[in-house]
């Protein structure tokens, strides 16, 4: 008895140790974790002189209502919003099907002098609610769209 | 002295009376299996709904959501199953982790795979390197690192132990996984279902959901009844030709 007890002792004190560390591994490295930057985020990295011109990163948040801007040559031009900052992304290639009007979105790239984002890549963000697109239009016309 | 749960309870930890039981019941387990995948697929493929956002494409989620449930479920029972070993030295708890350590690997991959050709019509890549994937990414080379330790042994108990202790290690990642979508910015969604508040899918698609979901769990019993008896017989064969020696 007295030697298993001894035994959940160690094993706690074991896995105790184990997930600390990870837990402070982790910790330290939460800036690098993350997937993306929102706007305001981006602002303060830039007014505290983290990031610059050179620096690549990720800016995610919604696409501001009928701010989709679409040139000839193929290139658009879009606000991405955490509805406190915003911030002009400049992009030309392929887009996902899901990149609309106030939808999630992540573009990958860097800054230029005039604080605008200029995208390698733009990925598109969903969120976690399923349901027809029946459900979709009734929920639309008793609340109005958002 | 001994009363009726107790005995109960000593069957289930005496090997040759476990399998006894397992064999009566994995016929059943099959059958299951396969008539609730029958009615899960129907269901997914031809009675739920499309979704507003993604269309058709939604139902990889009936495939790709019960994997990773299982994926999860399945490492969190090693490590309880490692915990018990470890405490009690119970041979079934060894046994255990062993015969279900591939089937956790083999569902966490098709996790990732149903998830990268999700992923790139809907977000528009097939892979990225976030919070979510990567963890799930780990998770899968856990699997795969326990497989290979439980297997370097010549001494069993020693290889019992020590893959045991690798496999409480290996589930700090579980909680990292489930509540990477939370702490982290990624592009993976948040939970749908296992949260907090009311689960946020529409019912005609979360009812194919959980019978795919229950057609796992039976796959899952009866692979486990088939590699319990392949790994029992091996323990028995190992421990012969140790003590004959």
């Amino acid at each position: 008895m007295i030697k298993r007890k001894k035994r959940i002792y160690l094993i706690s004190l074991f896995f105790i140790t184990i997930a600390t560390s990870i837990y402070l591994i982790l910790w330290a490295l939460r800036d690098n974790i993350v997937f993306f930057y929102s706007p305001s985020e981006i602002q303060q990295k830039i007014s505290l002189k983290e990031i610059d011109e050179m620096s690549k990163l990720r800016l995610g948040g919604m696409v501001k209502e009928s701010s989709i801007e679409q040139f000839n040559d193929g290139s658009i031009n879009f606000i991405i919003t955490d509805f406190n900052k915003e911030m002009v992304v400049f992009y030309k290639g392929i887009i996902p099907d899901l990149f609309k009007d106030q939808q999630g979105v992540i573009a990958e790239g860097s800054i230029n002098n005039k604080g605008m984002f200029i995208a390698n890549s733009i990925l598109a963000k969903h969120d976690e609610n399923y349901m027809p697109p029946e459900v979709q239009d009734t929920l639309k016309k008793d609340y109005g769209d958002k | 002295m001994i009363n009726k749960g107790n005995e109960l309870k000593l069957q289930l930890v005496n090997p040759g009376i476990l399998e006894r039981y397992i064999k009566t019941l994995s016929p059943w387990f099959c059958g299951a299996f396969i008539s609730s995948l029958i009615i899960g697929l129907w269901f997914a493929i031809f009675n739920s709904p499309p979704d507003y956002l993604q269309g058709e494409t939604v139902r990889i989620m009936y495939i790709h959501v019960p994997s990773a449930w299982m994926a999860l479920f399945i490492y969190s029972s090693m490590a309880v199953a490692s915990l018990i070993g470890l405490i009690y030295g119970h041979l079934v708890a060894f046994i255990y982790t062993k015969s279900v350590a591939p089937i956790g690997a083999v569902f966490t991959l098709i996790c990732l795979v149903t998830g990268s050709l999700w992923g790139k019509p809907m977000w528009g890549t097939w892979w990225v390197w976030d919070a979510r994937l990567t963890s799930m990414f780990i998770l899968l080379f856990i699997y795969l690192s326990f497989i290979i330790v439980s297997k370097s042994f010549n001494d069993p108990v020693k290889g019992d132990k020590i893959s045991s202790i690798f496999a409480l290690i290996g589930f700090i990642n579980i909680p990292i996984i489930k509540f990477s979508v939370d702490i982290w910015t990624t592009l993976h969604q948040p939970a749908t279902i296992s949260k907090l508040d009311t689960p946020s899918i529409h019912i005609d698609m979360l009812i194919p959901l959980l019978i795919m979901f229950t057609s796992f769990v039976f796959l899952f019993l009866y692979i486990f009844s088939i590699r319990f008896f392949s790994e029992l017989n091996l323990r028995r064969y190992v421990t012969y030709t140790l003590s004959s020696k």
